[in-house]
């Protein structure tokens, strides 16, 4: 593929193909030796409008392991106008001789109109754009999620019939939407639950079920995974919720609500956990949590859309 | 060019030939490429176990992630390496691909072999030799030897992967 | 105010046009007047222009319009404006105050009224700002702007909204005195802060902050109100939702004196449009759904929605191509409205011709008390006229703009028709679909 932007334009036989190319990176990283000489020469970019040191240190491990020059580029504060800099910006990479360029900006949509904009040749990966999508973040979730379903046999699968809640600030997170193409298209069944504020309107035509109370969604839904997002304490003073302490009680997985779980059901959460505010330790130190194994997937799914865009592979 | 008894022989013929020169079964492991070289590996393992009445340990060694010509041509996605549980330090491992040709797939097998273990040897089993090498690698055993213009295309097909058994060159 | 010695009025036999109302004949301009209407008029002595399948509409008249001089002069001038404005047939433009400096004083309106003048290739009626500095606080210089050799009939304080709603009451009464007109930009400031993209589908699933259309409706619903209190002239600017036609509507049949118009884009084009995030398609108020647009259409064709005004708003190239919420908001829209009008109104049969002169040229100039233009073609008529060819249909281009930016959403679009000819003031501005390069006079004042 060229790159990777979104999980929304992504065919169900080709997000089955990156989950299976993110099993061959991850049994790569089983080996003692875990450096792959694949992308030797070539030069991935993360440019990096947004701080975000978890996503930043996935990618380089993810370029270093497959053998990439990797430079990291954090190109908040800077000076110049939002728009000026990323042309700017991402000509002078081009110049340098970047290959790919892994774009985290906090405008929704920056990485599409780098990629449309002709003014490189590189490939764009989307590390998280605004309030639009963070794909490599959904295609772990969903690769963890496969491997906790299916185990070995995962290979070549979707996630036919998994009911997954995704709880939380939907309005404004990006995982949420990538989550909830990604997860559809691999035919699992998806449950949005947060409070009303937070919830985008015009949302009717979205494949997913629309709920506002936690407790009624888990006895209805009885989910296979329930997957909390991270609230941005800010929005606490813009008003969406009148008190932390009432979001917490209405909308957190507190110990009482993880124990109403289906026992089978996974907990996942793409960090950084707000401990005790979305999530309580209980839920999020269980061995029913996969909040560790999503960011050791995190690495082999950063190898796989890497590979897949630098070398142009198809599925 | 060849047709499924030709095949047939081959394979009998080479299986005998690793047997002796490894002067028995039981430091083998024998690694296809896929995709068709697991297949004839997978057949020779069967037939060597066959004449020396012993299990082959056999598995599968991927090497698109080895290669150095990514750019060049548009790759598939890489397909699962799997290593016989035992490893291969210490074995000889035979190499089986369908058609050699530049080398360049066996150079890239080579460092992936690496990358899992260090094996006492490596040899090399194909089903066709072409010619046109590119780097200095030479096959240990060959089924057949066809000439053949670098402007043609030498098609294998195996009952395992295409329900039909022969090679044939495209002009 | 042109130079009697430069763009002097000529004559010219327009022959075999077809009038608004079904009439073919010809025209003679002539002295500055339309002087005759006839059949086989003798074209000795006058330029000869084969009109024959051609619609001759008086000079369109656009009540809103972007110029960007002072301040702006990169992305558009009054002269490269009223090019822009002469190819789309238009022969007068309303230009907006928020220029740098706002025009909220007589002198930088005078100063707009001049460069117009002397461009020479439309009246450029200055449009004053209802709050010094468009800030909402305090009224412009309102009186003095009216009294000023611009004599400014049209307040405006668009990009932003008159949201104060004691301001906005102040401002009705205030400009009674001249008889002005109030052109509200309706958008609650706190329902749209950080504003992007139509709230609905499109934009909760490209993750640009929402513009509810509420944001609109209430704003106007406040205000139709407020004109229906102080017994003021209220226009709407760009209308664009389904909502604000009905409210609309509803203040039309109180009697309340409330116009409205509605941009060619919102007739035209939805938020979907947005989904690749070219910001070609950024402007203010927002594209928006399916059912909007057939709401825009249908109070324009049943005279909810009084006219059509472009809100031509040129942007370099550099505030566009960049990421979308960095992008300006606005397009440009003087060359192609027509040809929108004509896609949207005429060929879906909602208006016929004498529909599109009424509301592209008849009631503009109304509104906006843009005297001697808007008069429909007869003996005696100003000679303000404008030849489309209908039958005409090309993918509108970069070729087809002549002002100085680039920021149409048309381009690589099939548009139909295509202005021939635009006679300002007698002369020809355009002609063989061509701009006429006009000498500049020198400014006054």
């Amino acid at each position: 593929m060229r790159h990777l932007l979104s999980t929304k334009d992504l065919s169900r036989d080709e997000a089955v193909h990156v989950l299976d190319v993110t099993e061959d990176m991850a049994a790569t990283q089983l080996r003692e030796v875990k450096k792959l000489p694949t992308l030797r020469g070539k030069t991935v970019v993360n440019l990096f409008f947004e701080d975000s040191t978890r996503t930043r240190i996935s990618f380089e491990a993810a370029a270093k392991r497959l053998s990439a020059d990797v430079i990291s580029f954090a190109a908040k504060g800077s000076s110049v106008s939002k728009g000026e800099s990323l042309q700017d910006t991402a000509q002078t990479l081009e110049a340098i001789g970047a290959d790919v360029i892994v774009l985290r900006h906090p405008a929704s949509g920056a990485p599409a109109v780098l990629a449309e904009s002709g003014w490189i040749a590189a490939s764009v990966l989307n590390a998280g754009d605004g309030t639009h999508e963070h794909p490599t973040q959904a295609l772990l979730d969903a690769f963890t999620l496969r491997r906790r379903i299916h185990g070995d046999g995962s290979r070549g699968r979707g996630l036919d019939g998994v009911r997954v809640l995704v709880v939380g600030d939907i309005l404004h997170s990006r995982v949420a939407r990538s989550n909830l193409w990604l997860l559809t298209t691999l035919g699992a069944e998806v449950t949005l639950v947060g409070p009303p504020t937070l919830m985008p309107f015009g949302i009717g035509d979205w494949p997913a079920t629309v709920s506002y109370d936690l407790d009624a969604a888990i006895a209805e839904v009885r989910p296979d995974a329930i997957m909390m997002l991270r609230v941005q304490r800010e929005r606490m003073s813009d008003a969406f919720f009148p008190s932390a302490r009432e979001y917490s009680t209405l909308w957190g997985l507190s110990a009482t609500r993880f124990a109403a779980l289906p026992e089978t059901c996974v907990v996942m959460h793409p960090g950084p956990m707000n401990r005790g505010f979305e999530i309580a330790s209980v839920a999020a130190d269980s061995p029913r949590s996969t909040v560790l194994e999503q960011v050791t997937a995190g690495v082999s799914t950063r190898m796989a859309a890497l590979y897949l865009t630098a070398t142009g592979a198809g599925a | 060019m060849l047709h499924r008894a030709d095949v047939t022989r081959a394979l009998t013929r080479i299986a005998h030939e690793i047997l002796e020169s490894a002067r028995g079964p039981e430091n083998l492991v024998l690694l296809g490429i896929p995709t068709r070289g697991v297949e004839l590996a997978n057949r020779l393992a069967a037939l060597i176990g066959e004449f020396s009445d012993a299990d082959i340990p056999v598995g599968s060694l991927d090497v698109t992630l080895y290669r150095d010509d990514l750019d060049r041509q548009p790759t598939r996605g890489p397909a699962p390496t799997l290593i016989p549980s035992g490893g291969i330090d210490g074995a000889t491992v035979v190499l089986v691909d369908d058609v050699l040709y530049s080398g360049r797939t066996i150079r890239a097998a080579l460092d992936a072999i690496a990358d899992v273990g260090r094996p006492a040897a490596v040899r090399l089993a194909v089903l066709v030799d072409r010619g046109h090498r590119e780097l200095p690698i030479r096959p240990d055993f060959v089924g057949k030897n066809l000439p053949s213009s670098s402007s043609e295309r030498v098609n294998v097909r195996l009952d395992g992967n295409d329900g039909v058994e022969e090679v044939t060159i495209e002009g | 105010m042109t130079d009697p010695q430069r763009n002097a009025p000529q004559h010219f036999v327009l022959a075999g046009a077809t009038l608004s109302d079904g009439r073919t004949l010809d025209i003679r301009i002539d002295g500055g007047i339309v002087a005759e209407l006839g059949s086989r008029l003798d074209p000795r002595g006058a330029t000869r222009v084969d009109a024959v399948g051609l619609i001759a509409l008086p000079g369109l008249v656009d009540l809103h319009t972007h110029l960007r001089e002072p301040g702006g002069e990169g992305a558009e001038t009054v002269r490269t404006g009223s090019q822009a404005a002469a190819v789309g047939g238009f022969t007068a433009v309303n230009a907006m105050a928020n220029t740098s400096p706002v025009a909220d004083t007589a002198s930088v309106v005078e100063q707009v009224l001049a460069l117009g003048d002397a461009a020479g290739y439309a009246t450029v009626r200055p449009i004053g700002a209802v709050s010094k500095g468009l800030a909402g606080e305090h009224l412009a210089d309102i009186g003095a702007m009216a009294r000023s050799r611009a004599r400014v009939r049209v307040f405006s304080d668009d990009g932003m909204c008159v949201s104060d709603p004691l301001l906005m009451r102040r401002a009705l009464e205030y400009i009674k005195t001249f008889d002005g007109v109030l052109a509200q930009h309706a958008q609650d400031p706190r329902l749209t802060e950080g504003a992007q993209l139509n709230e609905g589908a499109v934009s909760a699933e490209l993750g640009l902050a929402g513009w509810p259309a509420v944001a609109e409706e209430a704003i106007i619903a406040r205000d139709v109100l407020l004109a229906q209190h102080t017994g003021a002239r209220l226009h709407v600017c760009h209308i664009s939702t389904a909502g604000s036609v009905e409210v609309l509507r509803w203040a039309k049949s109180r009697g309340i004196r409330v116009t409205a118009e509605v941009t060619p884009h919102h007739l035209l084009l939805t938020d979907r449009l947005a989904e690749g995030y070219d910001a070609r398609y950024k402007v203010n108020p927002p594209l928006r759904t399916d059912s909007d647009v057939a709401a825009v259409r249908a109070g324009l064709a049943d005279g909810t929605i009084d006219i059509v005004a472009t809100d031509h708003a040129p942007h370099s190239a550099d505030s566009k191509h960049c990421e979308w919420s960095a992008a300006a908001n606005g397009m440009v829209g003087l060359e192609s409205a027509l040809s929108v009008v004509h896609e949207t109104m005429v060929e879906t049969g909602l208006l016929d011709w004498a529909g599109v002169e009424r509301v592209l040229s008849v009631t503009p100039a109304r509104i906006g008390d843009v005297r001697g233009h808007g008069e429909p073609i007869a003996e005696g008529s100003a000679p303000e006229i404008t030849l489309y060819d209908p039958a005409a249909r090309h993918e509108f281009g970069t070729s087809d703009l002549a002002g100085k930016s680039r920021n149409s959403p048309y381009l690589g679009r099939s548009l139909p028709g295509r202005v021939i000819a635009t006679f300002h003031h007698g002369y020809a501005t355009v002609l063989d679909g061509r701009l006429v390069e006009l000498e500049s006079g020198a400014v006054r004042g």
